[in-house]
């Protein structure tokens, strides 16, 4: 089969996609690179707007050599491919991906679709956590990275994960006041971890050295911690939490909460890929082999969108995903170089478990939410009415409750308010986790303006 | 478990939970069997427009039986579903668009259904945010909408207080006829028996009729319908573009949270095999570019989501409704060809009175399914 003539689409131009693109590129393919930022990067690797004057080392910390690679590489291919940045992908209809890039759509045909769509902070309510000055961790790590801004002037750091500890680090080393660095997990996983994350001493060395530093400033770092309620009035004033028997308050004008991340997979489900419940995490995910390659016969996953393994992981992921489709379509691929990033992508697995057992997804603090407060944002959904959802009109599982109570029917399509409402619905029904399902995924994938064109057709 | 009943409703829909809730009204016992959960198919995916305007005169009395049970949802099933009897406005571009509208306006004044002529002028008055291409308008001030996500569920709930037995996920597998029963093989319920059955499963429901030797053409496509993000309300009225061009056919209405439901131009794929319906990217396009038509305002508004359906068409755009042909005891009302929402509830009370008294008040002879015997 030829390949010089393979139609292939990768969607994200994050370390996965970067990777990606590279690969088919060295094998002669011309790829079309979707991107939805102004500027190639993805997250981690976000570069900040034309004009901005910090360095990499200011942005990426120790990445910064690593940045500084995939930036060059990228930009090196930009001739050799169909670079779309400020590009939205928001269905895909058979093989076809539907795009919009500055208001107007296009339709691309595809053999080859390698979605590295990347991940978003994975969320739970707490009272008052749609007061403003409430952000996602992440959303705080981007207002640092690419705008130089804080979110608040003493911010609090609530959550559990990696990147509660980094970007706490990164915004202490701004020069922000760290107000406390609070983790729900105990302080016994990670050290229940350790074997597991000793797999990557120089990654668990540094996520060390991020808690140290803090304490060293005087910054409270906590685990085992309980939050109760974000107080305030019209702005955050603090958090009220608990620890063991004990109550605290910590005062805070902002609070920046994550539980680790989620995966971006509505692509995938728009593509008919089928999904596996992942009772390590909690979360359903698009079936896929070891190299990303997907049941459904042209899609292909790769980074944090197929499985939360981390930035290396995207890279290699990346790689392995393109690799799987030329090797499908025909094309001869380097036997030494595939055994090279499987073993490198098991010993990131293996690293994978240990932040799940470290950072465990504290899934009673989401079924423990009181009946008042706000789950669905995008909605106006309180826990109760959920709960009132599942017993009173007998919702067995997420798309019923989403049909009869509007949870996760906003904007947001239940990014937010998903894993959360998952929890409370399989707590109210009693059943397993896995039985009360997953909301479905529908296009636009992104809210998608009236305003869009009709493109022109391939 | 309840076995046998004085009737079996086959498919919950807003027809089967509707016809089972006034059976047991009636004083009949009732198992209402749906395959997967109630409303999730046809009944709970449409646009949502509780409208007269439009329909087929000889459906009027029907659609007008229907709007008096809408209007008192709240005392008869707890609950108002989201009805919103705050008007339907249907509009045209052209001038001979606007004669047809205006002489089926004349025409349903004998039915009971005051419709009032809008110039382009008058339009632009009241509805300042619609195209100034419009060159005239026709308003049902009792038309209205509802969420169609809650209506039929609403009505399965309350038919099972009323002492429905309902069983969900219990898909029947065979249908016989024994004596004065027929005996209905479910999966996973084993044998259920009843002198009554009513057919009342959409997309489904021409696989059952076939059973007794009266096949039908029927059709699945899916609506395709989308929402936008909530907005401040001001779209009063359902508002529906009057044409003979389908691509021009798109339809609007906002909900009083205010989002704005939308939807219309061709229909899409739809599979009663796989229960799944696509909604086509190009057909969506093709909507936002007419809305932009008719209210230029909507190129300042995000969609947030699109969905489908399977719903059933028959070539004629009828229903097929009223008593089997072939065999006593057997009732059909199924194949609503998109426009079976309104009158829904109309449907459950119409096959209601059939079944209980052998008559029915409202002329519904045109649906007979002996039309395709012919």
């Amino acid at each position: 089969m030829a390949t010089s003539g393979m139609r292939a689409v990768v969607v994200g131009a994050g370390p996965a996609g970067m990777r990606a693109a590279q690969t088919l590129v060295a094998a002669g393919i011309r790829p079309v690179v979707i991107d939805e930022a102004g500027r190639s990067g993805g997250q981690i690797y976000r570069r900040p707007p034309e004009g901005f004057v910090r360095d990499a080392e200011t942005l990426y910390g120790a990445d910064a050599a690593k940045a500084r690679d995939l930036h060059a590489m990228f930009d090196r291919l930009r001739d050799a491919i169909d670079y779309r940045p400020d590009t939205l992908a928001w269905n895909v209809a058979g093989d076809m991906l539907h795009v919009v890039t500055d208001g107007v759509a296009d339709a691309l045909p595809f053999d080859a679709l390698i979605l590295a769509t990347g991940a978003t902070d994975r969320l739970l309510p707490i009272a008052g956590w749609t007061r403003p000055g409430c952000y996602s961790l992440g959303g705080a790590q981007v207002a640092l990275k690419a705008q130089g801004c804080a979110i608040g002037r003493r911010v609090l750091f609530l959550g559990t994960g990696p990147l509660l500890y980094l970007v706490a680090h990164q915004y202490r080393k701004a020069g922000v006041e760290v107000a406390a660095v609070l983790d729900t997990a105990p302080f016994a996983a990670q050290v229940r971890a350790l074997p597991d994350l000793m797999v990557r001493p120089g990654f668990l060395l540094r996520g060390a050295s991020f808690r140290a530093g803090l304490q060293a400033a005087g910054v409270t770092v906590a685990n085992g911690v309980v939050p109760r309620a974000i107080e305030g009035g019209r702005e955050v004033s603090g958090l009220r939490y608990r620890i063991g028997d004990k109550e605290h308050h910590v005062a805070a004008d902002a609070v920046a909460m994550g539980f680790h991340l989620r995966s971006e997979t509505q692509l995938a489900d728009l593509a008919g890929c089928p999904f596996l419940f992942d009772a390590a995490s909690g979360q359903w995910r698009p079936d896929a082999d070891r190299d990303g390659r997907s049941p459904r016969a042209g899609v292909y996953l790769a980074g944090d969108g197929a499985r939360v393994l981390g930035a290396d992981a995207a890279e290699a992921g990346g790689r392995l995903a393109a690799l799987a489709a030329l090797a499908d379509a025909g094309h001869a691929v380097d036997a030494g170089e595939l055994a090279a990033l499987r073993r490198r992508m098991a010993m990131l697995d293996r690293f994978r478990r240990g932040l799940a057992t470290a950072f465990p997804w504290p899934a009673d603090l989401a079924r423990s939410v009181a009946d008042d407060v706000i789950l669905c944002r995008c909605e106006n959904i309180t826990a109760g009415q959920l709960r009132e959802t599942a017993s009173a009109k007998g919702a067995p599982e997420l798309n019923r409750t989403k049909a009869l109570s509007r949870i996760g029917m906003g904007r947001c399509q239940g990014r937010f308010c998903g894993s959360a409402a998952a929890e409370i619905l399989a707590d109210a029904r009693g059943t397993p986790l896995a039985e009360v399902g997953r909301l479905r995924g529908q296009a636009p994938v992104k809210p998608l303006s009236m305003a869009t064109a009709k493109g022109t057709r391939p | 478990m309840k076995t046998r009943a004085d009737a079996i409703v086959v498919g919950g829909g807003i027809m089967g939970a509707s016809a089972a809730f006034f059976l047991a009204r009636a004083g009949r016992s009732v198992i209402l069997l749906e395959r997967g959960l109630v409303g999730q198919q046809a009944s709970g995916t449409n646009f949502g427009n509780v409208r007269r305007q439009g329909r087929y005169l000889h459906q009027l009395p029907l659609s007008n039986r229907a709007r008096d049970i809408w209007l008192r949802l709240p005392e008869l099933i707890g609950e108002d579903c989201e009805f919103l009897p705050s008007g339907h406005l249907r509009v045209s571009y052209t001038r001979e668009q606007a004669d047809r509208i205006a002489a089926y306006a004349e025409d349903a004044r004998a039915y009971g259904l005051d419709l009032e002529m809008l110039s382009s002028n008058a339009l632009r008055a009241r509805y300042p945010y619609l195209s100034a291409d419009l060159v005239a308008g026709c308003l049902d001030p009792t038309g209205g909408h509802a969420n169609p996500r809650l209506t039929a569920p609403a009505f399965g709930r309350a038919a099972v207080r009323a002492g429905v037995t309902l069983y969900e996920n219990s898909e029947v597998t065979h249908i016989g006829k024994t004596g004065e029963d027929f005996v209905l093989e479910v999966a996973g319920r084993g044998e259920l028996r009843s002198p009554v059955l009513l057919v009342t499963a959409g997309a489904w429901g021409g696989r059952l009729s076939a059973l007794f030797g009266e096949s039908v053409p029927l059709a699945t496509h899916g609506p395709q319908m989308a929402v936008t993000e909530p907005l401040p309300y001001r779209i009063v009225p359902t508002i529906g573009v009057s044409t003979p061009h389908v691509y021009e056919t798109v339809y609007f209405r906002q909900v009083e949270r205010g989002n704005v439901i939308l939807g219309g131009s061709t229909r899409g794929p739809a599979s009663n095999e796989t229960n799944r319906a696509a909604v086509l990217p190009d057909n969506f396009l093709g909507q936002l570019e007419q809305l932009r038509r008719v209210m230029p305002g909507f190129a300042a508004v995000n969609v947030i989501r699109v969905w489908s359906g399977v719903e059933s068409y028959l070539p004629d755009d009828m229903p097929v409704m009223g008593p089997s042909a072939t065999t006593s005891g057997l009732y059909y009302a199924f194949g609503f060809c998109g426009a079976g929402f309104q009158i829904g509830p109309g449907v459950g009370a119409v096959m209601a009175e059939l079944i209980a008294t052998g008559a029915t008040s409202t002329p519904i002879e045109p649906y007979s399914i002996a039309r395709f015997a012919r």
